[in-house]
């Protein structure tokens, strides 16, 4: 019993500030929300594209504004090493969320539109949340960093968020991985026992692209394209503050001053 | 063994194909039998087609003993005499091939699909495969049985798994996987493409760093291309790292499965402060993005190289305390005490690997055994314990988590200069093969790389530990409580995608 007390006076309080405070030190190799300066890309050059794994830049119709589908992106930074010019520049900025798939494409210069979720499901979810995650597919880091917000550092409780094991007993889901077609039928029966309204959050490339495995024959490139989906979390997998401040983001639980 | 008839390599060396003979099936499988019955691991069992317009079977056999690999190979058309009734580690490798490649290994007992209802596509047209909805079944009054999965209660991959009880105690588990399946091995064929490296890394998400480096390895071995030596250490550094913070991990979840919150909180914090040293070195709390073939993506200045002494010194004792509380507490060691046992001979004829293997108390660790990379130069001791329970699994894991510790603070006190990356990994050799061991953070990951005429892979095989080790995890349970089944689960906390590819 004394040991128990001493190893508990040893660990200290851990919990983060954050919201309230700042945000957890970010390292410094971080790879978040890209930017874009498309003046600067040479024309005809091409070569992010080329060196994309997953199809993820691309070209608007006037030929030289590069995008980045940060739904697709593996966050892998090629891209931006292939660019001499120094047309894409990976920030630091952790928040990368959308609750429209559209509005995950970063252009130049282009804001990150807000997450949004109607006042009844935020009357009804805002001060209590139970997810039931739901992996099909995923390779267990999106997963591991989902889980990371249990912890006492994160402590996700304390926003009311919580993870159920029944999804009887949940408002909502969480789907990680591509969806294999051999998990397609038990994410659908998972998704159907949940009762109305319900919220469908996808975490990673592969929910909402397929990430690596999109057009695979075996995956279903994601949850979105079988369930209507309210929040999409890029990353490969995303840092457990994007995870964070997605889900505060959509229940609005960040308090305005809080910057980057 | 004889030495004509196989082709002994040291890990990760590139052959020639056809240095490699085509054996009649027959002494093929005499092979596979007597080098097992010898002491060897059957690591890979697996076929691809032959220019003949048959499969070709390919049978990597590591021999600890000797510190290399022994292949053999065969041509096969529809059938062939099963290897399973003699040598039963090649139970799961024989159904693996009959489910992908319709050749059916006559008199195997137990012939269902590996990973259930999605064949590969480019298997032929498979004709219906023997039960593959029935589970082995047990019957007689008050016997029940049990269905979990595929969706579990936590934030877990799914699986689904049958327990045949008769009061609490489970007589049988039967383990069916394959809904991750992602179409790894079909989609390296005709690679490497961009994506090939991100397989890797997605594999089993939380081993990046130890299947990375696997498919690394085959790739310079096959390309003849050379890592520099600060490569080798930051890649030691890296792998250790990613053992580390999945053993903490472990550790904390096996205390919260018998109800010692402190540790689990403890070292559910722990894992993620070892996972943001890992970000450290390359932007990502699972090492992605720092192996690539070659060496290493990211270098270390002597400023971040002294912020990890620092933040490791703390690991250390933070981890010692939260640890050594759950040894120092009765009521913990009276739940991990004789729990979910594997005997020593059932590792053996399983073909067990990593700390599961080393909890039965088989000193086998591919760093010792076949060493690569960093491991030629360091040797970290092997950690056994021999009960095969629970308090085994936990207590060969701490003893890893120091040791790998004390090699990690070694390297980087010793990092050598120069390069962290060769300058170009070269093109692919036609016609050339490679199979690499690593001793991932679960144990043995295999990788076996072969190209064609072109300089493409012509047959990718990839075996995570998980492979091997599913099956020890359904013989811990036998005569067990079914209500110990999360705790024994944890202690072996095997993957699912890895499994399932
Ligand atoms: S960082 Fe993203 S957009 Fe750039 S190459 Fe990698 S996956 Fe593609």
């Amino acid at each position: 019993m004394f040991d128990v007390l001493l190893a508990r006076w040893k660990q200290g309080h851990r919990t983060m500030r954050y919201p309230a405070g700042p945000p957890p030190e970010l390292p410094e190799r971080f790879a978040g929300r890209p930017t874009i300066e498309a003046s600067r890309c040479t024309p005809e050059c091409g070569r992010c594209v080329e060196v994309c794994p997953t199809g993820a830049v691309g070209f608007g119709s006037a030929g030289h504004d590069v995008r980045i589908d940060t739904g697709r992106c593996l966050f892998c930074r090629a891209c931006e090493a292939v660019c001499d010019a120094g047309a894409i520049v990976f920030s630091r900025d952790y928040r990368m969320a959308a609750s429209r798939r559209e509005d995950l494409v970063v252009r130049d210069a282009a804001e990150r539109a807000a997450v949004e979720l109607g006042e009844e499901s935020r009357r009804l979810f805002g001060r209590s949340l139970r997810l039931r995650q739901v992996s099909a597919g995923g390779c267990n880091a999106c997963e591991a960093d989902t889980n990371v917000l249990g912890t006492p550092a994160w402590d996700l409780g304390r926003f009311g968020i919580q993870f159920v094991a029944s999804p009887r007993h949940a408002d909502g889901l969480l789907i990680t991985g591509p969806v294999p077609e051999n998990m397609r039928h038990a994410l659908q029966a998972t998704y159907d026992a949940v009762g109305r309204p319900k919220l469908v959050i996808v975490v990673g490339a592969c929910a909402i692209s397929g990430g690596p495995y999109a057009d695979h024959p075996e995956v279903h490139n994601g949850a979105a394209t079988l369930l209507p989906v309210d929040l999409f979390v890029p990353g490969c997998p995303p840092h457990p503050l994007t995870i964070l401040h997605a889900l505060l983001e959509l229940l609005r639980k960040i308090p305005e001053s809080t910057g980057p | 063994m004889s030495t004509t008839r196989t082709l002994a390599i040291p890990n990760g060396h590139a052959f020639a194909i056809a240095d490699c003979p085509v054996l009649p099936i027959e002494t093929f499988r005499q092979e596979v039998i007597d080098g097992v019955a010898a002491g060897a691991r059957l690591s890979a069992l697996f076929a691809f087609p032959a220019d003949s317009g048959c499969l070709r079977l390919l049978a990597a056999l590591s021999r600890a003993d000797q510190g290399d690999v022994a292949i053999a190979s065969a041509e096969v058309r529809d059938e062939y005499p099963a290897i399973t009734p003699e040598c039963p580690q090649a139970h799961l490798h024989e159904r693996e091939i009959f489910e992908q490649w319709n050749v059916r290994p006559i008199g195997h007992p137990w012939l269902k699909p590996v990973r259930g209802m999605g064949a590969r596509r480019e298997a032929a047209p498979a004709v219906a495969h023997d039960g593959a909805t029935e589970f082995f079944q047990m019957e007689g009054d008050e016997v029940h049985e049990v269905a979990v999965g595929p969706v579990h209660a936590g934030i877990i991959e799914p699986g689904h798994f049958r327990f045949q009880c008769h009061g609490e105690t489970v007589y049988h588990l039967e383990i069916a996987l394959g809904y991750q399946h992602r179409g790894v091995e079909r989609a390296m064929v005709g690679g490497p493409t961009p994506r090939a490296i991100h397989y890797m890394e997605t594999l089993a998400g939380d081993s990046t760093a130890g299947h990375a480096t696997a498919y690394c390895r085959a790739v310079e071995a096959v390309s003849a291309t050379r890592v520099p030596a600060r490569g080798q250490f930051l890649r030691g550094v890296t792998l250790e790292l990613e053992r580390v913070a999945n053993h903490i991990g472990d550790l904390g979840a096996m205390a919260g499965d018998v109800g010692f919150l402190p540790t689990m909180a403890y070292c559910g914090r722990i894992r993620g402060d070892v996972l943001n040293l890992t970000a450290m070195l390359c932007g990502n709390r699972f090492g992605r993005g720092m192996i690539r073939p070659g060496g290493v993506a990211f270098d270390l200045d002597a400023r971040v190289v002294e912020e990890l002494r620092r933040r490791l010194d703390l690991v250390a004792s933070d981890a010692r305390s939260a640890v050594e509380l759950m040894w120092n507490t009765p009521s913990v060691m009276a739940r991990f005490d004789g729990v979910g046992v594997v005997p020593l001979d059932v590792c053996r004829q399983l073909g067990l690997v990593g700390v599961a293997a080393r909890a039965c108390g088989a000193p086998r660790d591919v760093r010792d055994d076949f060493p690569y990379g960093i491991y030629r130069f360091t040797h970290i001791p092997i950690s056994t314990w021999n009960t095969g329970d629970v308090f085994a699994r936990a207590y060969v894991r701490w003893s890893e988590v120091k040791r790998s510790l004390a090699f990690i603070r070694e390297q980087l006190d010793a990092l050598p200069g120069g390069r962290v990356i060769a300058p170009s990994a070269g093109p692919l050799a036609a016609n050339r093969a490679a199979v690499t061991l690593i001793e991932g953070w679960r144990g043995e990951i295999c990788h076996v790389a072969l190209t064609d005429g072109d300089g493409r892979f012509a047959s990718y095989k990839v075996v995570d530990p998980s492979f091997h080790n599913w099956f020890g995890l359904a013989m811990a349970l036998r005569n067990q409580e079914i209500s110990d089944f999360p705790l024994c689960n944890k202690s072996f906390n095997l993957s699912y995608c890895g499994h399932d590819l």
